[in-house]
């Protein structure tokens, strides 16, 4: 069963069953960035604790930091946002997914917010 | 009468339909004159100077001299001269008119300052001259040291860096070099206010320090109880601008300091804004440790007159003994510079962090630099931070009812707003900044500080007369009531007078073209 999850900066978090979570940003964050120009995404066999820096988003606006929503290691990279880093505009619940995590403490997803929470926290 | 057959047309003719002969056949729109790229306009098998073909050359090259032509563009030299002139007219200067970009200080360039900075005696000079034959350049650098020293109340500075973020990289060396020095090699965590300008992060990052972020409270200033809160033993240093670039005093910087420096760190102060207290306030009575202080800002010659910038960093006493080569002494009559380390040491025990620069500083902004101080003198000075913060109080108070200012109460020299007036009215801080180069002005900072949403930061200087704020104000107003209407057209299109309309930003950064090449460079164009 998939469920997502987001923190106050504004990432998602989206786990299915026991593999590993997918991150990325989002809708009202890149519409609030603007149009996205350049994405750095963290190596991929590094672990990262919750809130480390673990990756950047560049917009013609300003750079910001990513923080890890939850502690773990990166297993997986969405390399099309090298390219193709509009794809976060486009589709930032989708496409514009920024990396999967191997979730070290499943318990931490619970201090999330849910989507009604999240919507509370941007209104 | 004797009949003259000679006369012409002297009286307007009213044609049907002007607007239908917009277009032009060459391209030019009048005065407006159409200009390709260089490379465009000139020609690779000419060359605009006649130089006789050189007989019997022998080159060392071994063989490997080019072989091909380099590919530079041939034009004569009116043909040189109209490129540039006809670009800059599409360009805006400080020459044309007011140019309110908030943190850039874009005061007046004297015409005096040119006049002297071209004395050959000043402007003709090599740095790899005799130290006998340039005497006066270096009484020249020491009166500047002097000067800055003096409105500063500091013991020791470096004239060398060569822009802002160049004299934060003198001071911050020199705070890692005293540390390195006290043998405390861990304290590597440098306190930076959000609001700070981002050399100053990207310069701590650079020295080997770690950043750790500030967050303003709700008057826009320093939170006094997180920075002390912040404080501890691995604490290098806190950098703070003041006034801060929300255009605010930070009140509290003389607690600042001695805390900073009860924790056992240094204070770097962030001079960009020296502007708005030259004169009334001198840093060294606050107890700041080291400072750059932006030539080309404070003190006339805004942005490097399009060349190079001036950074020199002033310092305290405990910093004073890690001051970089190369630097100026005087020694009775004759003056000297100091070049290199160990010369360093044995003249006076000091330990610099290193040679900073090949050359001494930038001699041309010196002599404008020099030249501003001395024309204005010390009672002028002062006049020009109260101005040039009175200007920016007058845009604030003039504005503040139609648009909405950032923070409570009055400002420094900059006026910062954001963007809730323009809240529903569709129009964004990006499209009402291109509206008003339109309306004739270059258009203020936006998007920073990256605290207030959606900012606009306007700084007009002292430059600026009455009569020219008004009607800057006047036109911001109209402007600020055009968007309340529903005329979005007016934002969403402009720039429709420019020369350039309006750019794709995001296409350019994602997909930029840096180097001319004749057939990507008509590809990309497609």
């Amino acid at each position: 069963m998939s469920q997502t999850r987001f923190t106050e900066d504004h990432e998602w978090i989206k786990t299915e069953g026991d593999g590993p979570a997918t991150v990325g940003i989002t809708p009202y964050a890149a519409e609030q960035l603007g149009d996205v120009v350049f994405v750095e995404l963290p190596e991929v066999g590094k672990s990262f604790k919750k809130g480390d820096e673990i990756a950047v988003v560049e917009s013609v606006k300003a750079a910001s930091e990513i923080y890890a929503p939850v502690s773990g290691k990166v297993v997986e990279v969405n390399g099309a946002l090298e390219d193709a880093p509009g794809k976060v505009n486009e589709d930032a619940h989708g496409a514009g997914w920024f990396f999967k995590l191997e979730v070290a403490d499943a318990s931490e997803l619970d201090a999330l917010m849910d989507e009604a929470a999240y919507q509370k926290h941007v209104d | 009468m004797a009949m003259n057959t000679q006369g012409r047309p002297s009286r307007p003719v009213h044609a049907p339909d002007p607007g239908a002969y917009s277009e032009t056949f060459s391209g030019s729109k009048g005065l407006d004159q159409a200009e390709p790229l260089i490379f465009e306009r000139g020609d690779f098998d000419n060359c605009g100077v006649d130089l006789p073909e050189p007989k019997g050359l022998k080159t060392r090259l071994d063989g490997l001299e080019r072989k091909s032509a380099i590919g530079l563009p041939g034009l004569s030299e009116p043909e040189t001269m109209r490129h540039y002139v006809r670009l800059s007219r599409k360009n805006y200067a400080i020459d044309l008119g007011l140019y309110p970009l908030g943190s850039c200080t874009m005061k007046h360039n004297p015409r005096l300052n040119e006049k002297l900075a071209r004395l050959p005696g000043l402007s003709d000079i090599h740095p790899m001259q005799p130290q006998s034959t340039v005497q006066g350049a270096f009484e020249l650098i020491g009166e500047l040291a002097h000067w800055l020293m003096t409105l500063t109340n500091t013991p020791c500075v470096s004239m060398s860096p060569k822009a802002g973020a160049h004299g934060e990289l003198c001071g911050m060396m020199a705070i890692r070099a005293a540390l390195d020095a006290r043998g405390e090699t861990g304290r590597r965590r440098v306190l930076v206010p959000e609001s700070a300008h981002g050399t100053n992060p990207a310069t701590a990052v650079q020295c080997g320090f770690v950043t750790d972020e500030i967050p303003a409270d709700a008057s826009g200033r320093v939170d006094m109880e997180v920075f002390k809160s912040k404080l501890g033993d691995d604490v290098a240093a806190i950098m703070l601008t003041n006034p801060n670039t929300c255009g605010l005093f930070e009140r509290d910087i003389k607690e600042i300091a001695d805390l900073i420096h009860e924790a056992g760190g240094y204070f770097y102060c962030d001079g960009a804004n020296f502007n708005a207290i030259v004169g009334r306030v001198r840093p060294g009575d606050l107890g700041i440790d080291a400072m750059h202080i932006n030539l080309h800002k404070t003190f006339s010659t805004p942005h490097g007159g399009g060349g190079p910038g001036s950074g020199p960093t002033v310092f305290s006493e405990a910093l004073a003994p890690f001051v970089p080569v190369p630097y100026v002494i005087q020694d009775g009559e004759t003056w000297a510079m100091v070049e290199h380390e160990q010369e360093a040491r044995d003249l006076s025990g000091g330990e610099p962090f290193g040679r900073l620069v090949a050359f001494h500083g930038q001699m041309g902004m010196f002599t404008r630099a020099l030249s501003y101080m001395m024309s204005h003198g010390s009672d002028g000075l002062r006049q020009v931070a109260e101005d040039a913060v009175l200007n920016a109080n007058y845009i604030l108070a003039r504005l503040r009812g139609e648009m909405t200012a950032a923070f409570e109460g009055t400002c420094m020299h900059e006026a910062l707003f954001d963007d809730t007036f323009l809240k529903d009215t569709g129009v964004s801080t990006l499209d009402f900044a291109k509206a008003m180069i339109d309306e004739g002005y270059h258009p203020m900072t936006m998007y920073f500080p990256l605290v207030v949403h959606g900012a606009l930061l306007i700084e007009p200087t002292e430059t600026e007369s009455k009569a020219g704020l008004d009607r800057f104000c006047d036109t911001l107003l109209k402007l600020t009531e055009a968007a309340r209407d529903g005329d979005t057209g007016r934002f969403l299109n402009a720039p429709v007078h420019a020369p350039a309309k309006r750019l794709d930003e995001t296409r350019a950064a994602r997909s930029p073209v840096l180097t001319w090449r004749e057939d990507e460079t008509a590809q990309a164009a497609e």
